[in-house]
């Protein structure tokens, strides 16, 4: 972003990746595979790199309203100082604190989430996926908390998924009814409290009653449990866990 | 004249009861915090129909939301037919409504089906409290005394709607052995005529006269039980739907004064402009019940106990302590234990205990996910998860507590703007091998 407003352009948007899809292992596949779809799409865009901080959010979940202040506050300067307008984001925490939360004090934004985009992009036809990537493949999808209760983004990514297979099947809780990998509140950076069981084995175990080939995911924090929970049942190697965007790479043959 | 007379006595006692009750109430209300403000009428309505008057969330779990919104209907309609028996039991009239004919047939008519209805749907309800042991009816919260609570309620419910079907065959007897035209048309209890025949029209006179009383008795009863009860949800649900929060269940209230604050830190120039120490330090976050906004207290006050979001809560559904119904209980218990002592003493009152510890432990606060099933599932907008976090947010910003890992996130984010102990100056390694020009 700094070296683009150096030469006096101006990107239509600010792709924020956000820390995990910066220095996530898995995740940053993704934070890749979005950034492969852009450059397809020639989608002008640009990221802030070095820039970019931590939006707040799990410091705001876990009760320290100073510090994701601090740290609002801080990217809001940021923003304006290059006079961001359209964010595109990947983390649904990210979105639903952009959106949401940020205009509280004072940043408010278009922003857009990247399955939203993606749709969009489909049905303009711009993306043109080879059906027979994923034609017969079983896809569950887990709904992310923070994309669908928290914003009702249910029907965007079964869009795209069909569009990928004929073999999309529902877990038995699912859009506004699904249940959480787990991880949302703060509770992926530490250990669960005193239970008989794991949330993330939980959902794991309720996805592979579909009896899926892939757990498809729009979160990386999800991403992370449900890959665990695989890890935990020894099926790592059969069924695999990728996000909406690896597969639509997958299927443009990028 | 008689009967009027100790009707309007009735009434009046019903009334002063009532009144004493809910005065209590609104003064505990008086020590709960202000939350947003109560604008956007025209959406508020949009809600109400919806989701109190269609009973759109109920249906979420199809089968029993369907019985529970016939009782929900069925309660709308004979309303109209119990204000007229008052208006009936203060001016010595019979029946004053009919005058509006037919629609007074639809509305008796209706009254009467709905009668049988409810009837039916409290007892299957009565039976999964008693016999079936519903897993949601279950818990932690769930005390000897919730129960009675939840059966008492439903007989009489159930007593109500068969004294309601005995008076109305009772009416249609009477007036036939007199010879005249039945006022309003009774389907179901026109059917049931037979349980009087061979009784005396005086005979039929005294049934009538005491379903009658019994009715209105236990509709005075009712209403003044309802309040120190769980199905004080009768009267608080329909508001408490018209004052949902109605912003996206993702979005957190901002703490503007803390945002004062920041400023200050992040601008310091601004620091010579506003005088400090011109506004009373307020407490962050919630740690007792003077603490709280008077949506919480609402939503507290309305909640019917009935359990379906702890049934969907993720770390209640994997063992965890934590349990939404439970910390709704909780405020209207502490509210009952602490509320008198405010009102008597004043805000400053202390009696050793607070909400947060005494009822409600760290264990479980911490448990949340922040995922909003529970406020998503709450058939009456009750919103658990903001309360949840204002009492982190009294733990961590009061009390400077928070589990190890979460006081490493924390220093992680105020050192290297990340979660996790990675230096900024790493932000772009995973485009490395990209073959895509980010700059």
């Amino acid at each position: 972003m700094a070296n683009l407003v150096a030469r006096g352009e101006k990107p239509e948007y600010l792709f924020w990746v956000g820390c995990a899809g910066a220095f996530d292992d898995r995740y940053r596949k993704v934070s890749r595979a979005f950034t492969k779809i852009l450059s397809h799409l020639d989608v002008s865009f640009a990221v802030l790199g070095k820039e970019e901080s931590c939006t707040g959010d799990p410091a705001r979940r876990a009760g320290n309203e100073m510090l994701y202040q601090m740290q609002a506050l801080q990217n809001i300067e940021l923003f304006t100082s290059y006079g961001i307008q359209k964010i595109l984001t990947i983390c649904p925490h990210c979105y639903n604190i952009f959106k949401n939360e940020y205009p509280d004090l004072g940043g408010t934004y278009e922003v857009i989430n990247y399955l939203v985009f993606l749709d969009q992009a489909m049905q303009d036809g711009k993306l043109k996926v080879d059906p027979s990537i994923f034609q017969d493949a079983r896809v569950t999808y887990h709904d992310p908390c923070y994309l669908g209760r928290s914003n009702n983004i249910y029907d965007e990514p079964r869009k795209i998924l069909r569009q990928l297979t004929r073999n999309v099947i529902e877990m038995e809780r699912h859009k506004s009814f699904a249940l959480c990998c787990g991880a949302g509140g703060g509770q992926y950076f530490k250990e669960a409290e005193k239970g008989e069981k794991e949330i993330y084995m939980e959902r794991t175990e309720e996805a592979l009653r579909t009896d899926p080939e892939i757990i498809a995911t729009a979160c990386p924090f999800c991403m992370t449990m449900l890959t665990d929970g695989l890890k935990y049942k020894n099926k790592e190697e059969e069924i695999k866990n990728l996000d909406l965007a690896e597969m639509i790479v997958q299927a443009l043959g990028l | 004249m008689a009967k009027q007379l100790i009707f309007a006595l009735t009434l009046l006692v019903t009334i002063g009861v009532f009144a004493f009750t809910i005065n209590r109430i609104i003064s505990y209300f008086r020590f709960t915090k202000a939350n947003f403000p109560i604008g956007d009428l025209g959406k508020r309505f949009g809600v109400m129909i919806n989701v109190a008057f269609c009973q759109t969330k109920i249906f979420r779990k199809p089968i029993i939301g369907f019985l529970h919104a016939l009782v929900f209907w069925g309660f709308c309609v004979i309303l109209i037919g119990s204000i007229e028996m008052i208006i009936d039991g203060l001016f010595g009239t019979d029946k004053v409504l009919k005058s509006l004919g037919v629609v007074y047939d639809i509305i008796m008519a209706s009254g009467d089906i709905f009668a049988v209805l409810v009837t039916i749907s409290i007892i299957v309800f009565l039976i999964r409290r008693i016999f079936l042991h519903v897993r949601r009816f279950e818990g932690i919260e769930m005390k000897p005394i919730s129960h009675i609570d939840a059966n008492v309620a439903l007989t009489l419910i159930l007593l109500l709607m068969l004294s309601l079907t005995g008076m109305n065959i009772a009416t249609i007897d009477y007036q036939h052995l007199r010879g005249e035209e039945v006022a309003g048309v009774y389907p179901v209890s026109a059917w049931l005529t037979g349980i009087f025949s061979g009784v005396s029209m005086k005979g039929i006179y005294i049934w009538y006269e005491s379903f009658w009383w019994i009715h209105i008795l236990l509709i005075f009863i009712f209403a003044n039980l309802l309040p120190y009860s769980k199905h004080f949800h009768v009267f608080m649900s329909v508001p408490n739907v018209f004052l949902s929060r109605l912003e996206p269940l993702g979005k957190l209230p901002n703490m503007d004064h803390v945002t004062r604050e920041v400023k200050l830190m992040l601008d310091p120039n601004t620091a010579f402009a506003a005088p400090a120490g011109d506004e009373p330090v307020e407490r962050f976050g919630i740690k007792d019940v003077e603490d709280i906004s008077w949506k919480n207290y609402f939503d507290a006050l309305a909640c019917t106990e009935c359990g379906r979001c702890t049934a969907v809560c993720p770390a209640n559904l994997t063992g965890k302590k934590l349990s939404p119904r439970k910390i709704m209980m909780d405020i209207r218990a502490r509210m009952k234990e602490k509320g008198p002592g405010l009102v008597k003493h004043g805000r400053e009152y202390s009696d050793e205990r607070s909400l947060l510890k005494d009822y409600i432990s760290v264990e479980e606060l911490w448990a949340c996910t922040t995922c909003n099933a529970c406020a998503k599932e709450c058939p009456i907008n009750i919103n658990h998860p903001t309360l949840i976090l204002d009492l982190r947010r009294f733990l961590v910003m009061e009390e400077a507590y928070a589990p190890g890992e979460i006081k490493t996130v924390f220093s992680n984010i105020e050192n290297n703007g990340a979660p996790w102990q990675y230096s900024p100056e790493d932000r772009l390694q995973w485009a490395e091998k990209l073959e895509v020009n980010l700059k």
